[in-house]
């Protein structure tokens, strides 16, 4: 078989301002991590859209099935105590 | 040559070095090894078509002539030309573009970083901003000579082959031009002696590095600075300015 | 002959649990289960797609290095980096459904994959660059933004990202065109043959009519499209019209009238023989797209090859 002969895939995250999360951006491909940052640079920040770049080899991304959504997000439905607007708050108490 | 002229050479030569690197990597653009490396070596195109307007619009305000950077882009003829030859040598093969923006890039990035302290303000101005840019195609440029100097053999050998076709037009890069050498008095203009010991020091590290051997030196072509250029250019200006010439009433 | 009739139970399953998801508006995503058809349906779509921004590449590259001013130089370089910038996406988008990049590079040069046939006409002057970015592009994006709201999510995205960008593309391409209708008589005549050899290839990038396209019903059932080849075509005439008359353009066509009652413009006939003749391998540069494409990518071998090995050898360092 012949070798890929597009490099590795690479998922890229961007922060658009300092103290912001990281978003998932899109990919590139790289050979090398250097390579896989510059690719991003040049790919995803060409309208000032970031100051801060993470690139991961997708192949190191451990996704979740959807088959399991059942088990993995429905029980936090029912939480409702970890909400502020559960609890009761006497009349008159203020910042709180 | 008067002060006034002087400074205008002097931005011109700055002027058209970005204006014939840019040429020369845009050509680039649609041709590059990976889809990756196209967008790459687009963004360093247009970082130089943006320096180039800044210096060329600057130095037809020194003038005083009433002429735009466009004027200046696509109305001159090859001899009032003074960018270094070495930007306007033909693409040949990946490799040979990377050792050039190596020695190009590593050249301006000391260059605009002494020139970060001019006299001249807008100078000034534009060796800050353009530091940045260069810095990173400086960084570029140096990882792909680490990678194809120390790639395969067929890399390597493509790799040494460009450096040693390179190196006789470097030495120009650090040659004062005697028409401008008046600038250096009001330290407007940069001691290229300290550019070079830098340039070398770098080049030759990061040659090394790459498995590379770093040239002897032999003989040096130079001319740039007094317009006498490779067949090359001729053929760079016929393709660029044929639309303004071709049709020199309309406007774009 | 259960397991069989098993299988069968399951895929009919399958693709109810999947039309409801469809029809209850829900994105898919790389990992739900979808049907084998979807599937094939977006790789050809999203890869076609990747395929027709990098080759757009060519024709406007073509007019890089003859830019007629510095502005306009940027302008060009920005916008074809842009190309590969959405090729990039998409094909990104197409690789999270199980085919490599590389695949689908072997599948455009076998010809196996197809790309807009626009592409396999000419950039012969300047103003071809304005109408490249007013018409094309134009038509572009009213498909791309009805692809926003796609049903395969990595599709969706790119899509947003895109419409976002190409946004100054129609615009600069309309901006040369105004400038070259009020400039010289040259100029003129300039721009008024732009328009009249792309006006028809354009109205053809929305594909065959309604009633021609085999494949518009299941990409309509599952929203992997939005608007029928001829809605979108009509919008795009609809606005281009107007457009065209603004800056002094004729529109090639004698059949073009307003039509009161239907509140669109009518158009004449447009020619499929060339439609197909072109799609099918015969247009005026589909062999010179496709040589450039394979030698550029056979050229860069070395230089990938060697990246890798190396990266290898940095990597047994460590």
């Amino acid at each position: 078989m012949a070798t890929d002969s597009q490099f590795a895939l690479w998922e890229v995250f961007i922060q658009s301002k300092p103290g912001a999360n990281y978003i998932h951006a899109g990919s590139v491909h790289s050979s090398d991590k250097k390579m896989a940052l510059q690719n991003a640079r040049d790919t995803y920040t060409r309208r000032g859209e970031g100051t801060s770049i993470w690139v991961v080899p997708s192949d190191a991304i451990v996704a979740s099935n959807p088959d399991d959504n059942d088990m993995l997000f429905d029980p936090s439905n029912d939480k409702v105590y970890r909400h502020p607007t559960f609890y009761v708050m006497p009349g008159g108490a203020k910042a709180i | 040559m008067n002060q006034q002229q002087a400074l205008y050479k002097y931005c011109v030569g700055l002027g058209d070095d970005a204006l014939i690197q840019s040429y020369r990597l845009s050509e680039w653009c649609r041709n590059a090894p990976i889809l990756e490396e196209d967008l790459a070596l687009t963004n360093f195109a247009l970082d130089m078509t943006g320096r180039a307007q800044v210096l060329l619009s600057y130095a037809g305000k020194v003038e005083g002539a009433g002429r735009t950077d466009d004027d200046l882009a696509y109305r001159r003829a090859e001899r009032q030309f003074y960018n270094h030859l070495i930007m306007e040598l033909p693409n040949g093969d990946f490799a040979f573009t990377m050792a050039r923006l190596l020695f190009t890039a590593t050249y301006e990035y000391y260059f605009f970083t002494e020139l970060k302290n001019s006299a001249d303000h807008d100078l000034a101005a534009v060796a800050a901003k353009t530091v940045k840019e260069v810095k990173y195609h400086m960084a570029h440029a140096t990882d792909w000579v680490l990678r194809l100097g120390d790639g395969t053999e067929e890399s390597h050998n493509r790799m040494q082959k460009a450096v040693n076709e390179l190196w006789m037009y470097t030495h120009e890069l650090f040659a004062t031009d005697p028409d401008v050498a008046m600038l250096r008095d009001g330290n407007i203009a940069v001691d290229l002696a300290v550019v070079k010991s830098a340039w070398l020091q770098f080049i030759s590290r990061t040659l090394t590095e790459a498995t590379l051997a770093v040239p002897a030196d032999g003989y040096q072509q130079t001319g740039g600075a007094a317009g006498i250029h490779t067949e090359h250019m001729g053929h760079i200006l016929s393709e660029m300015q044929y639309l303004q010439r071709a049709y020199p009433d309309a406007t774009w | 002959m259960e397991l069989v009739e098993k299988t069968d139970q399951a895929q009919a399953e399958l693709l109810k649990n999947f039309e409801e998801k469809i029809n209850r508006g829900d994105a898919i995503e790389p990992k739900d289960k979808m049907p084998d058809a979807y599937r094939k349906h977006l790789i050809r779509q999203i890869s076609q797609h990747a395929h027709s921004e990098v080759i757009g590449m060519q024709p406007e590259g073509n007019w890089i290095t003859r830019a007629p001013s510095l502005r306009a130089k940027q302008i060009l370089l920005a916008k074809i980096q842009d190309e590969g910038g959405h090729g990039l996406y998409l094909y990104s988008a197409a690789e999270t459904l199980g085919i490599s990049r590389d695949e689908m590079i072997q599948l455009l040069h076998s010809g196996k994959a197809k790309y807009s046939s626009i592409f396999n006409y000419p950039t012969l002057t300047w103003a071809d660059i304005g109408a490249v970015g007013w018409l094309v592009d134009g038509a572009a994006i009213v498909n791309q933004v009805s692809l926003q709201r796609t049903s395969y999510g990595p599709y969706s995205r790119a899509m947003v990202r895109i419409c976002k960008e190409e946004s100054f593309h129609q615009r600069q391409g309309y901006e040369i065109m105004a400038k070259m209708m009020q400039g010289t008589k040259e100029q003129r005549e300039m721009a008024q043959d732009a328009m009249n050899r792309l006006w028809w290839p354009s109205l053809m990038m929305f594909g065959p009519h309604d009633s021609e396209s085999p494949r518009t019903s299941d990409a309509m059932k599952w929203r992997i499209k939005r608007h029928s080849n001829d809605e979108l075509r009509q919008k795009f005439i609809d606005k281009t019209v107007q457009q065209a008359e603004v800056i002094g353009l004729t529109v090639p066509d004698k059949d073009l009238k307003w039509n009161e009652a239907k509140g669109h413009y009518d158009h004449g006939p447009i020619d499929w023989d060339e439609f197909y003749r072109v799609v099918n391998g015969n247009g005026p540069c589909n062999k010179q797209r496709m040589d450039h494409h394979i030698r550029v990518h056979n050229e860069g071998a070395w230089v990938r090859e060697a990246a890798e090995a190396y990266r290898k050898k940095k990597e047994n360092l460590n």
